[in-house]
């Protein structure tokens, strides 16, 4: 294999392993906000009991995903110095204000969300959790800046020529808001919400299963759905403006997703298909007109076939395909389980239809299949192009970095990550199979506080 | 911002040593507790206490080696480019020492097995001691320098970073951290457990006086660079005075059973010691060693002026609130441990 291959596939594998974490941190993030604030508005214990559940759950999925954050950190350094020298003026600023913005601001508060129970009063403990997942949705916002200035480089010029050549910021606020990043960013963040509220209705559906801890889990239910009803929607809606980007700013990317050879107007949109790369054709089951009309909102419009884009500029058109089906199928399915669920919850029914029950206890895979999908789907869509038109992934290579040492790293890499995934798993297991804990209903320490008027009653 | 004729480029040599500085003080007494972890505290209780003593602090501090990483590549990267690409094996282990002690305190005390929590004890020990060691060899080669080419790209291999001079600076670095990480543990602690650990406070001040002292005497003899900073400019001597008082006052204050006040001379010994790392390395980020013309500097391996200052900026905004709010939160966690049932 390649150095090439081997440093992509290493970066592939770490960002993916790592991207399993922040959306649950996003998500949860804004789920324990939102239960927070209804403690605090109701003084229902309930809430408070929940708090204490959820936040164990975050600090997990939180230590992991920092833990596995550092490396994507080194990794720019180690696997991709040239690509690192030549984005450095313009990758790394946002890069460094994701560290004093973003992450100084969710590790701080974290200290107090999870230890801070008895030590600080309830609203100061709102405000903490409302901290930390601020900062969570900062980090998103830089990452995203970055990596955007990666598909549609803007507000920079370049200096130097050949091997010295590199991008310099000459206006910074149109490299923050440069033609991609904001329709990204609000399709990863609502993205993120899903795999954070999916989780939460998931345990919740299997405790209704098993019959164990109905209020908690009615409650959780409640909450979860409610943010699944509305991330999934506004996930169709990011992704719409996301897509229309793709097909204005990344056109050979556009006509991958869709596997489209021919510029033509009333391009047509595929449901599945196969894309045949040899014969440079798509079959499949596909409605005519409709890309034409997602793409520009009129049928009339054409759309840039791949056969217009030079072959050593096409990405991998069949890969980046299936996976962009996967993802917009897996959106769709959300949208319609949030759909039912909700109907039933409405109707009461919900604790009564075991298969719908079922169907929710295995939907946490659907937001976190659907993530990894996308973020392929971006990166993969986005070759031979390590910066869209600008730098080839080729060209971005560690000079002094052999393949030996990236397979080394790469076996280290794998066995530590899966033996961090089975600790993963085998821990959230205990938690969920322990439950939450019935004595978290009498909030202790200074939170008992916010009892203080009904006393003897509730407390 | 405009920021006028200031020399940004110096500015940012000296800001990005700022925030290893806070690095190095900060997660250098979490990862020195955790190179006592095994030796110190032999009861599953001990253990606690001292996984908790870092417990709502430790991610806080590891981000200032990230924000440190982020800053680097923003203002010098070249320097970033080259350091973590020749450096790959060093920095590769690096980071598998870190992922393991982070989740090390996260995963320990939630499953009550013997075998379970005696596992992570040694990976977070492990992990710990190594990343300390690590970072005091990668330091050691900033210093000694590394073999640099043409292309300002490194021409050395792994093993060539482990001569004796950043294997001495790795002893050192671990001596350091666990001298300060006891500190912060006689502060943390009460009772049986701290007298344990007050007892290991004055070896490890005199195993790291030792080793700084010989690492001192190879640099002076060894690393003419160095010493050619002290020697253009030699007021900057003045800076040794404050570190050897800061040191000496540690266990006055330990025997005093004024804590807190020796885990502040630790912070200013450390604090100095960078600073003396830093101005002895001025202006070079890495020096290229046998070809000095090939060194990256803080001139010639920076980002443009434009980026620098928007950075300034940003920092300036970032640093007030971050420092103020780090503060507050180490206030609120001020005492000794406590266990309760939402500890690690």
């Amino acid at each position: 294999m390649s150095t090439e291959l081997l440093a992509r596939l290493q970066f592939a594998f770490t960002i993916t392993f790592h991207y399993l974490y922040p959306p649950l941190s996003i998500g949860l993030g804004v789920l324990l906000v939102t239960i927070e604030a209804l403690w605090l508005k109701t003084n229902n214990p309930l809430f408070h009991q929940m708090a204490r559940f959820w936040t164990k759950v975050f600090a997990l999925t939180f230590a992991i995903g920092v833990a596995t954050g550092i490396v994507m950190e080194f990794e720019f350094g180690t696997n991709w110095a040239t690509y690192s020298r030549y984005v450095g003026d313009v990758f790394g600023s946002a890069l460094a204000a994701e560290g004093i913005f973003a992450f100084f601001l969710e590790s701080g508060f974290l200290a107090l969300l999870l230890f801070g129970w008895d030590k600080i009063g309830p609203k100061t403990h709102f405000l903490a959790t409302c901290m930390v997942a601020l900062g969570a949705h900062f980090s998103a916002i830089w990452i995203i800046v970055a990596n955007s200035w990666m598909q549609t480089p803007a507000g920079f010029h370049i200096v130097g020529e050949g091997l010295k050549a590199s991008a310099e910021i000459t206006d910074f606020w149109a490299m923050v808001f440069n033609p991609s990043s904001m329709d990204r960013l609000t399709h990863t963040v609502v993205g993120a919400w899903q795999a954070g509220a999916w989780l939460m209705v998931s345990i919740g559906a299997w405790y209704l299963l098993k019959r164990q801890h109905r209020e908690f889990a009615r409650a959780s239910m409640k909450v979860g759905l409610a943010l699944s009803l509305f991330a999934s929607v506004l996930t169709l809606e990011t992704g719409d403006y996301s897509a229309k980007g793709v097909a204005r700013n990344q056109p050979a990317k556009f006509a991958a997703l869709e596997g489209l050879w021919e510029t033509t107007p009333n391009a047509p949109l595929h449901v599945v298909g196969w894309v045949d790369g040899k014969a440079e054709a798509t079959h499949g089951l596909a409605l005519p007109g409709l890309l034409s009309w997602l793409a520009h909102g009129d049928t009339a419009q054409p759309v840039t076939g791949l056969r217009e884009i030079p072959r050593d500029e096409r990405p991998p058109v069949n890969f980046t395909f299936q996976l962009f089906h996967l993802m917009v199928g897996i959106g769709f399915a959300m949208i319609g389980l949030a759909l039912w669920a909700s109907w039933a919850l409405w109707q009461k029914t919900l604790e009564n239809s075991r298969a719908l029950l079922w169907l929710l206890v295995i939907s946490v895979l659907g937001p976190q299949i659907a993530n990894q999908a996308g973020w392929w789907v971006a990166e993969v869509g986005r070759q031979p192009w390590i910066v869209y038109k600008l730098l080839r992934t080729s060209q971005g290579l560690s000079a002094v970095v052999h393949a030996n040492q990236i397979i080394a790293s790469m076996v280290m890499f794998t066995l530590v990550y899966l033996l961090l995934f089975a600790a993963f798993i085998f821990l959230l297991n205990e938690k969920i199979r322990h439950g939450p804990d019935a004595a978290d209903l009498t909030p202790t320490g200074k939170l008992a506080l916010g009892f203080k008027d009904t006393k003897g009653g509730a407390a | 911002m405009n920021f006028g004729s200031l020399d940004l480029n110096t500015v940012w040599f000296a800001l990005v040593g700022v925030l290893f500085t806070g690095y190095v003080i900060l997660d250098g007494f979490d990862l020195g507790v955790g190179v006592l972890h095994l030796f110190a505290a032999k009861r599953d209780e001990d253990r606690r206490v001292f996984l908790n003593a870092i417990g709502p602090v430790w991610d806080g501090n590891e981000v200032w080696l990230v924000t440190g990483g982020g800053a680097l590549f923003a203002a010098f990267p070249a320097v970033y480019a080259t350091v973590f690409s020749g450096f790959y094996l060093a920095f590769m282990l690096l980071l598998c020492a870190l992922i393991f002690r982070a989740v090390s305190i996260e995963f320990r005390s939630k499953h009550a097995s013997l075998r379970w929590r005696r596992f992570w004890d040694r990976s977070f020990a492990l992990g710990s001691f190594c990343s300390t060691l690590l970072i005091g060899v990668a330091m050691g080669n900033i210093a000694w320098g590394v073999p640099i080419d043409e292309r300002g790209e490194f021409a050395g291999s792994f093993l060539g970073l482990l001569h004796p001079y950043a294997l001495l600076m790795g002893v050192t670095t671990v001596a350091l951290f666990a001298m300060h990480g006891a500190i912060y543990l006689v502060l943390k602690t009460e009772g049986e457990l701290q007298a344990g650990v007050r007892a290991r406070v004055n070896p490890l001040i005199i195993a790291f006086i030792l080793s700084y002292v010989l690492l001192t005497l190879a640099t002076l003899l060894y690393v003419p660079h160095v010493t050619e900073a002290f020697r253009r400019e030699p007021w900057f001597f003045a800076l040794v005075v404050p570190v050897v008082l800061a040191i000496a006052n540690i266990p006055r204050e330990v025997n005093r059973g004024r804590e807190f006040y020796a885990f502040l001379s630790s912070c200013a010994a450390m604090a100095g010691l960078m600073a003396i790392f830093g101005i002895g390395n001025y202006p070079y980020l890495v020096f290229s060693h046998p070809l000095p013309e090939h060194s990256l500097t803080a001139f010639n391996a920076a980002s443009s002026p434009k980026t620098l200052g928007i950075m300034l900026t940003i920092a300036l905004i970032g640093l007030p609130v971050v420092l103020a709010y780090s503060v507050s939160i180490y206030w609120i966690f001020r005492g000794k441990v406590r266990l309760d049932k939402m500890s690690y």
